[in-house]
């Protein structure tokens, strides 16, 4: 019998976990303790095993508590799973609750001082000497804080079955180059090990065997997605302001830049990224870029939209293009800066006052992330819009896997410009006039020669010359004209992913929601005997697939990560006779989306 | 044909090529007498018309772009915020000659922000500060740049005291700061020329008293007022570098800044020895003026070779607005190596 067979075969007569578990390393901020958990996560995904690595932290440097959860799953369930099989703790602060908000039979690692084995006697204790271990590994005591993270990397590889080349291997990964650290932290993380082999008795609960479900794939977070989805769209002019968690996407974005887009000689760019004053000053320099032809973005969260709504009012009033990705965090108001929400989708739909909508793009994988980028500047082109991709912490910052990108083969739309050449043969041109039938009109770029493209931008009520006009009949035929030209982005934007099981009850979810929507349909046929149709949305405005999908279902489980239920909202709002179909399944702890949420709600409603 | 009997500029334009729709201010307002500049400085350097980005906010002066050069491309913003899209217009075409018409309460309250990040990164514009006192377009209420002592047509007197734009700018690195008044259009004329020529942020306060609000007796900003209360600094002269050939100096107490074009700005002074070009000097002089009751007018500080925005973000020379798709979306091979770095 193969050494897998065997281990196979003792899971199945002892119930042993075997690539299905998650751990959560409980650690104090700013301790270093970031470089061992992506270790940790590598090595289970270099080792062929789905996993997704998910940092709960709080908003401060250095001093407060946070955790990191890996969760490995055979069959490529990547939510966050609620009970915990694995805990570290190395934080005393938080020890005890860490410890008592375990399930009867995980397993704890702790530091030895912590004394944690008397809280109770249903899981399973192992006291392990962090700083004794250290010492002996490494021989500069001021290095020992750095290191003493990776020792129970060891600890828990030697515990799982982790292969130590596969620990060295992401260690080098994450510290490319500097070979001083990379010996450090390897000894460290040997020195774990080889304490763990003389002083745990071996366990047969948790297991990793080695698998190939991440063969050809990589780990990635949806802010280098998005920046490389605006690298590849060409964007010309990057205006921000630094909040969480959004900016390490115009970071990622100025570092992509920097290589890819500047002339190694001349040292010139064809790019400018420019960190402004605020975030009003931000979405006015998208708002002036793209009037003057530039493909231009920003990147913030919830507060920095609701300071820039005037001018993404603006922008949607006077047409001007523009690129505004949301990585949502958890308001209102300064709210919980690095927690994970979908509570922006409403705000993203209708920002400004007065009559708006916009398009948005949700995104649901890091795939998704790069590609609506991309596509998001054709759209503010072509519709010469304010266009929202909406994301949120837990795609944008987490630790996803994801198959390599596709190259966007597809040409920018830079949309309904005329030149100096066409702008000679038009008698009649009218900034405003919707010559074409579909409420897209054509514009002219500042600085196009001829004399005849010049036109006034406003903000206030226009005629279809862009004259000022305070004329009903012009306000209003204009205004119906914005909102004839948004609903007809609905045949350009992503449509809804479909995963039709002939039932009459749906599940409807969007974004970061995707993995735990997909286990909890698992779950609730084998469970609970409830097949389910489910229907992702990825755009704003609806398309025809979603009406069609209401209309065939009994009852509609709207999946959402916010109090509210904001997207059941817009569904009513759009739908208004399918309304009384929906039911609100929410998850707003601020923590992400677990399957269990969506099994104990929807199982409820089913009773 | 342009008639043979219309001057025409050096593109061959007329100064009816730079007009713009009638004006719809009051009668006599101030601010019309600035368009006029507008229109006679932009026709006389010969500026092209499609070139120019005229940029506002909210206000009365924001309205003003709609009455000069109609051929240019207007953009009338949010309140006091015309500076941030203008910054992103430049960084779209860096070729673009961009004016802003803002009011003092445009600009000195919630644009206040604004307008000092765009002097810090040097934004290229010639931002004219179309400064009254009051709020004009809802009716009359006091601004951040009315003077203690002023009393508003009603009565009620203004206690609180004001901002001065030029000092703001100066202390803030601006490296083309003035004063004028509305009524002396030769003297704003020849500084509207004199900022079409600077590469970096050109600040005109321009105080242009509001006829229907601020025009009483009991104001500071009234026209009797300032005509008394103007003093100018210096008799102004301006150069363009396609004339230098042609014009013969003026001999005598004339000193001269030069601008990276080569056009010149010549002073003569009328009043001590006020030299632009000295930072603290200047200072001295406008805060002693003020204590005087005076208001100085003139080129109050210059320094026409700072660094711009298109400097910081090392842009390449042509509009980036208009660069060709092979020259702003990388290759596949480039997504290659960044999919194997994360590999």
């Amino acid at each position: 019998m193969s050494p897998a067979a065997s281990i196979l075969r003792q899971a199945e007569e002892t119930k042993t976990m075997i690539n299905d578990f998650s751990i959560e390393v409980a650690t104090v901020n700013g301790s270093g303790s970031q470089t061992a958990n992506n270790v940790l996560l590598r090595s289970l995904f270099q080792m062929g095993i789905p996993v997704s690595g998910k940092n709960l932290f709080p908003s401060n440097i250095a001093g407060l508590p946070t955790w990191f959860q890996i969760r490995a799953n055979a069959k490529g369930y990547v939510a966050r799973k609620h009970d915990i099989d694995l805990m570290v703790c190395m934080n005393p602060e938080t020890a005890k609750d860490d410890v008592l908000k375990l399930g009867a039979g995980s397993t704890v690692l702790f530091d030895e001082p912590l004394k944690l084995d008397g809280l109770r006697s249903d899981v399973n204790f192992h006291a392990v000497p962090f700083q004794q271990i250290v010492s002996a590994s490494c021989p500069e005591p001021k290095l020992h804080k750095l290191v003493k993270n990776m020792v129970y990397v060891g600890v828990a590889a030697q515990m799982l079955g982790i292969d130590m080349g596969e620990i060295e291997r992401a260690i080098g990964k994450q510290l490319k180059g500097k070979q001083k650290a990379i010996e450090l932290n390897r000894n460290a993380a040997q020195a774990g090990f080889d304490w763990a082999d003389q002083h745990i008795p071996a366990q047969d609960r948790l297991r990793v065997i080695r698998d190939h479900k991440t063969d050809g794939l990589l780990i990635m977070d949806g802010n280098t997605a998005c920046a490389l989805g605006a690298l590849f769209a060409g964007v010309t002019v990057a205006a921000w302001y630094p909040i969480t968690p959004s900016s390490s996407l115009i970071e990622k974005l100025a570092d992509y830049a920097e290589r890819f887009r500047t002339d190694p000689e001349t040292g010139q760019r064809t790019i400018a990224i420019v960190q402004m004053e605020d975030e009003l000053a931000s979405a006015g320099v998208v708002v002036g870029a793209g009037w003057a032809g530039a493909r231009a973005m920003t990147a913030t969260s919830g507060p920095g939209i609701s300071l820039m709504s005037e001018f993404i009012g603006l922008a949607y009033f006077a047409e001007c293009p523009g690129v505004f990705v949301d990585v949502t965090r958890m308001g209102p108001s300064t709210g919980l800066p690095t927690r994970t929400s979908q509570g922006d989708i409403g705000i993203t739909a209708k920002c400004s006052h007065g009559d708006t909508y916009h398009i948005c793009l949700y995104p649901g994988s890091m795939e998704e992330c790069f590609q609506f980028t991309y596509q998001a500047f054709d759209l503010a082109e072509r519709f010469q819009t304010p266009v929202f991709v909406v994301t949120d912490l837990d795609l944008g910052m987490q630790n996803w896997i994801t198959k390599p990108f596709a190259f966007p083969e597809s040409c920018h739309d830079r949309g309904k410009v005329l030149s100096e050449a066409q702008l000679k043969e038009i008698q009649d041109w009218g900034r405003y006039k919707d010559i074409d039938g579909d409420g897209i009109c054509w514009r002219t770029i500042a600085g196009t020669p001829g004399g005849k493209g010049g036109y006034f931008t406003r903000g206030t009520g226009h005629n279809p010359y862009a004259g000022y006009s305070e004329k009903p009949a012009d306000w209003q035929s204009n205004i119906d004209r914005l909102k004839r030209k948004f609903l007809g982005a609905c045949s350009v934007v992503p449509p809804p992913v479909l995963d039709r099981a002939g039932t009459k009850r749906g599940i409807i979810a969007f974004g970061s929601s995707d993995p735990a929507v997909g286990e909890a349909r698992d779950i609730l046929i084998e469970r609970h005997d409830l097949p389910t149709d489910y229907l992702r949305i990825r755009a704003l405005p609806f398309t025809s697939e979603v009406e069609a999908f209401l209309h065939d279902m009994e009852v509609v489980y709207v999946v959402e990560q916010n109090r509210d239920g904001q997207m059941a909202s817009l569904l009513r709002d759009f739908f208004p006779d399918q309304a009384v179909k929906l039911r609100n399944v929410l998850h707003y702890d601020s923590t992400a989306i677990t399957a269990q949420t969506l099994i104990d709600q929807i199982t409820a409603f089913e009773k | 044909m342009t008639d043979a009997t219309v001057p025409t500029n050096k593109l061959g334009l007329t100064k009816q090529d730079y007009v713009g729709a009638k004006s719809t201010l009051c009668a006599g307002c101030g601010h019309d007498a600035i368009t006029s500049q507008i229109i006679q400085s932009a026709w006389e350097m010969g500026i092209e018309p499609h070139r120019v980005a005229k940029l506002s906010g909210i206000g009365c002066s924001s309205k003003t772009p709609t009455y000069f050069l109609s051929q240019a491309w207007g953009f009338n913003s949010v309140h006091g915020r015309a500076a941030s899209v203008c910054t992103g217009a430049t960084l779209a075409n860096r070729q673009l000659v961009n004016i802003i018409a803002s009011g003092d309460g445009d600009s000195m309250s919630i644009g206040m922000g604004q307008l000092v990040h765009m002097i810090r990164r040097n934004v290229p514009v010639v931002y004219i500060l179309e400064d009254n006192g009051v709020y004009g377009l809802t009716k009359g209420q006091f601004s951040a740049t009315a003077d203690v002592g002023s009393a508003l047509k009603h009565g009620s007197v203004n206690e609180i005291p004001p901002l001065d734009p030029c000092t703001l700018a100066m202390e803030l690195g601006c490296g083309f700061v003035a004063r004028s008044f509305s009524g002396n259009p030769k003297q704003l004329g020849t500084l509207l020329k004199a900022a079409f020529t600077h590469r970096g942020t050109a600040l005109i306060d321009v105080i242009s008293p509001c006829v229907t609000w601020n025009n009483h007796e009991g104001s500071t900003k009234s026209y009797k007022t300032l005509k008394d209360k103007e003093m100018p600094i210096h008799e102004l002269g301006f150069v363009p570098y396609y004339e230098l050939g042609s014009v013969e100096m003026a001999p005598g107490e004339v000193r001269e800044v030069e601008f990276p074009d080569g056009s010149r700005v010549t002073f003569r002074s009328t009043r001590e020895d006020y030299d632009p070009r000295d930072l603290y000097g200047a200072h001295r002089a406008i805060h002693e003026a003020r204590d005087r009751g005076e208001f100085l007018t003139g080129l109050l500080y210059v320094q026409p070779d700072k660094p711009t925005i298109h400097d910081f973000m090392y842009l390449v020379d042509e509009p980036v607005a208009n660069l060709p798709q092979a020259r702003v979306k990388p290759g596949p091979e480039v997504l290659r190596t960044c999919m194997e770095e994360l590999m």
